[in-house]
């Protein structure tokens, strides 16, 4: 038995719910931005498993899919370099990383 | 065999990443995050993506969760208090998560050829390295450039933000 593509569609969204469902119930700033790398990752691997199961006519894979996975690895290294250090820009002005104390905006 | 490989890491994968979501430390988030990286890496290598499976480890793995959890060192985060949970944002994330789950099935199972299994590749022996690389500066060489410049700009931009005092 080998696994089909739904095997993989599956686990993939299911990483992505895991992560929608950190980014929307947790409070602290660092675990939610580890919950958005949890959702580039699961679109990561729906990319992979179909440029695997959509094979071109020489029969190999769709590498078009998998350099799209690198480029989308290149840009969340770069996001992640950034946001944290916006998000220790913020530690040092506010002395917290709880989301719902920074309200400066809110009356 | 390979479906045994599947559920094994698939399951290993989604369970640490739960882990993300529930544990209130962060180092353990952190420490979570890793292995479920570890795993997904581990499916890419069931899926012949050899080469992602390697940039995932050092990249992700590496390189992206030692700066995660030197962060989280040099914040000094304890382990989150419990507060009172806001039940109408539980609530409504929770609708909003069950509905995208429902939708997310239905489409998976309405998909041309979701139940194939997976075709065999016509030449195994050709190093999808060379394969990736050929594709990345061939067709894709204009938007590798542009991400060497993202890249720059990232890292300037990064220096700038972590200046004692913003101008």
């Amino acid at each position: 038995m080998m696994p089909t593509l739904a095997h993989y569609l599956v686990a993939s969204g299911l990483l992505f719910t895991i992560g929608l469902a950190g980014v929307m119930l947790r409070r602290n700033i660092i675990i939610i931005f580890m919950c958005l790398e949890l959702m580039l990752n699961a679109s990561n691997l729906s990319l992979v498993a179909f440029s695997r199961f959509a094979l071109t006519l020489e029969g190999m894979p769709n590498y078009s899919g998998q350099v799209l996975v690198f480029f989308i690895i290149t840009v969340a290294a770069a996001e992640v370099a950034v946001g944290l250090a916006i998000i220790v820009a913020l530690f040092r002005a506010r002395q917290t990383t709880h989301v719902e104390d920074l309200n400066s905006m809110k009356f | 065999m390979q479906l045994i490989l599947f559920w094994i890491f698939a399951i290993l994968m989604l369970a640490f990443g739960l882990g993300v979501v529930v544990l209130r430390n962060p180092v353990s988030s952190a420490l979570s995050l890793v292995m479920s990286f570890v795993a997904l890496a581990a499916l890419f290598v069931t899926l012949d993506a050899f080469f992602i499976g390697v940039i995932q480890i050092l990249v992700y793995a590496g390189a992206v969760m030692v700066l995660f959890l030197f962060i989280i060192m040099l914040l000094d985060l304890r382990s989150e208090q419990t507060r009172r949970l806001n039940l109408a944002a539980w609530t409504g994330g929770g609708l909003v998560i069950a509905g995208f789950v429902g939708l997310l099935i239905k489409v998976i199972f309405t998909l041309p050829g979701f139940n194939f299994e997976k075709p065999p590749i016509s030449h195994p022996e050709i190093s999808d390295v060379a394969m990736v690389g050929l594709a990345l500066f061939s067709k894709f060489n204009l938007p590798f450039q542009i991400i060497g410049v993202l890249l720059l700009v990232a890292t300037v931009g990064v220096v700038l933000l972590s200046k004692k005092e913003l101008k």
